[in-house]
């Protein structure tokens, strides 16, 4: 492979692995807290791509208009779905959390199925994010560039939420000690779902991009990507906000990469990121930057 | 207990000659739907048991049982069709030799679906129970997205999306519901074995189970292996019952439809599985309704795809919210309660 061919296959593979990257982040943040794989993190993604298709098509509203009430609303039901299906769960074992976490995730995408048909609905992007241009003999989708600034600017603001205010330290707590943290007068309940609504969002805005790259949006659009963001939030360390941007840009390079260098094993490449997962567990069980997963018990 | 276990074992007996009197009754006065129903049923009641087994009985969330099914299905698949039935179908690319002129009578393929779902139970054992909890939960569910890129990729083997057709339908409701009757007996023994209160004692705590000096790991695997097992023979069951497999029929809404199964049975109760089983399997056929257009004299409502998987991901959420323990809870059938039952009604 050429080097220009390498650059431009990197370009391609630092832009999905943001996506990635956006979408683990919520996983990791749920994690750290609930100790919960949150299966349905992914239909996020398909919410907000449906809810962006609404705002720009069926409504006409300018583009911002449209996006930020998508990503409200993806908010607002992420912490719905707290509420109703994890919370009640709270005192429960594990293994029922994880179930309802499944069948919320059935629920929503075949909600969306039973309303919205299966017919993928093709993604009206906003003339902003269209088109491309060409450097030193480099194809470059404007969304390429938008796609990493956008994640980069989120998750700088995310690492001075958490780090820099008030709200930062108590989740920081949240996610040290649940108990001490209620001990200390703070309201667990509001933090949680302060933490299902930023997670949201942050997968409402990987669906919306995913939705301008990928411009097909079907109900089971989030499955994959979840299940994905999912693998690169263990391959970075769980629970770890830097590792889950680790983990998501280096499985979407490798990704990428793989399918350019081996043309043949395309048709494999969904099965990568599983047998990555599993060398990974087998290798260093605590991901690239992250804690100890091993004692976790059911 | 012990007293009356040649009167139970009578019962059994009883019971199972009263199974067969229906069997005989049905394959002669049944029509074919209702044939197929019972066949299905049967075949998911194999299924749900030896999924119940990790799931509800050792306690570890298993997302995988759709890998082990998919396995079965094309093994037993690949070794039932003829030689020149397979060159016929293979167009792409042809099947690779000793598949390629190798068949096998029907319950040799049966047997030979169960033993290759659980020689790959065996390898992916080692990395899958080392992890516990959601990891296990992830990676089980990534050896089934595993599984079905390999039926999807892998042409000269198992003819890629095209999938395999023309299977003889093999499957009598003897057969499937001998393996249901087989898988519930041989499951029911392990749990009441010594190894199978192993496995109940890491259910509910596994430093305390190893501090009596259980392996976690080795009973792990005996359950994951016996599990994978009756779960390839269903697969070959359910292959040469429905005669045309392909890689969309074993994805994770299998592993989505046996979860609810168990779920609603009582997770690690067998009866409660089998219950579970003809309750959805049957409340499945009967919900097709809702998919179907409804005329009502001049109104005339469309048929709505995809209505009975949201009512049943509700059921699944209401159950494990409102009523974790499901129908049986952890509680087994057992003919000491009928007798009991039977005697205080009587008096």
């Amino acid at each position: 492979m050429t080097w220009a061919g390498f650059a431009q296959q990197l370009i391609n593979g630092i832009s999905l692995g943001s996506l990635y990257a956006l979408v683990a982040i919520g996983y990791t943040m749920v994690y750290g807290i609930l100790r919960l794989i949150n299966f349905a993190h992914g239909d996020f993604l398909m919410v907000a791509a449906y809810l962006g298709i609404f705002g720009l098509a069926m409504f006409s509203l300018p583009w911002p208009v449209a996006f930020l009430a998508a990503l409200a609303i993806t908010g607002l039901l992420g912490a719905l779905l707290e509420r109703g299906a994890y919370r009640p769960l709270r005192r429960a074992p594990r293994l029922s959390l994880l179930i309802s976490a499944i069948g919320a995730s059935f629920l929503l995408e075949n909600l969306a199925l039973v309303f919205l048909g299966g017919r993928p609905l093709p993604f009206p992007t906003p003339a902003v994010f269209a088109g491309s241009f060409q450097v030193a003999g480099l194809y470059i989708p404007r969304l390429s560039l938008l796609i990493p600034g956008i994640t980069l600017i989120l998750l700088a603001a995310l690492f001075v939420l958490v780090s820099h205010t008030r709200t930062g330290m108590a989740l920081r707590a949240l996610a040290h000690d649940w108990e001490a943290t209620a001990l200390l007068g703070i309201n667990v309940n509001r933090l949680i779902s302060l933490t299902f609504i930023l997670g949201s969002i942050l997968a409402g805005v990987g669906g919306l991009l995913w939705a301008m790259k990928y411009p097909q949006v079907n109900p089971f659009l989030g499955v994959l990507p979840g299940l994905k963001a999912f693998i690169a939030a263990v391959l970075g360390g769980i629970g770890n906000l830097a590792g889950a941007v680790v983990g998501g840009l280096v499985l979407g390079i490798l990704e990428v990469l793989l399918v350019a260098w081996f043309p043949a094993w395309s048709g494999y490449r969904d099965a990568f990121a599983f047998v990555l997962l599993i060398i990974v567990l087998l290798a260093s069980p605590t991901g690239l930057l992250g804690e100890s997963i091993m004692e976790d018990k059911l | 207990m012990f007293e009356f276990s040649w009167r139970n074992r009578l019962l059994t007996l009883l019971a199972l000659g009263l199974l067969s009197l229906l069997l005989l009754v049905a394959q002669h006065w049944a029509d074919d739907y209702q044939l197929r129903l019972l066949n299905t049923t049967a075949v998911f009641i194999t299924m749900a048991v030896s999924y119940n087994l990790i799931n509800g009985i050792c306690g570890q969330l298993h997302l995988g049982p759709n890998a082990f099914v998919s396995l079965g299905a094309y093994t037993a698949a690949l070794l039932t069709l003829t030689p020149a039935e397979k060159q016929a179908s293979f167009l792409i690319a042809p099947l690779i030799w000793p598949l390629s002129d190798l068949s096998l009578p029907f319950p040799l393929a049966l047997l030979a679906g169960g033993l290759v779902a659980t020689f790959f139970a065996y390898l992916t054992g080692f990395p899958v129970l080392r992890v516990r909890g959601d990891y296990l939960a992830i990676v089980t569910l990534g050896f089934g997205e595993v599984i079905r890129v390999l039926a999807n990729n892998l042409q000269a083997v198992t003819n890629g999306p095209m999938g395999l057709k023309g299977l003889a339908p093999y499957t009598t409701v003897w057969w499937s519901m001998g393996v249901a009757v087989l898988t519930v007996a041989t499951i029911m023994g392990l749990k009441n074995s010594g190894f199978g209160r192993a496995m109940q004692a890491i259910r509910t705590d596994e430093t305390a189970a190893r501090a009596m000096g259980i392996e976690p790991f080795r009973h792990l695997l005996l359950a994951f292996l016996v599990s994978a097992f009756f779960l390839g023979v269903a697969g070959g069951l359910l292959a040469h019952l429905i005669t045309t497999i392909s890689p969309t029929l074993f994805t994770f809404f299998l592993t989505f439809n046996l979860l609810i199964i168990i779920v609603l049975g009582g997770l690690g109760s067998i009866t409660g599985a089998v219950l579970a089983t003809i309750i959805i399997t049957w409340g499945n056929e009967w919900l097709r309704l809702v998919e179907e257009p409804l005329v009502l004299g001049s109104l005339r409502l469309p048929g709505v795809p995809g209505l009975r998987t949201v009512i049943f991901a509700l059921l699944l959420l209401i159950m494990i919210i409102f009523y974790r323990r499901g129908l049986l809870g952890r509680w087994e059938f057992s003919w000491n309660w009928l007798l009991e039952k039977v005697k205080r009604i009587g008096n």
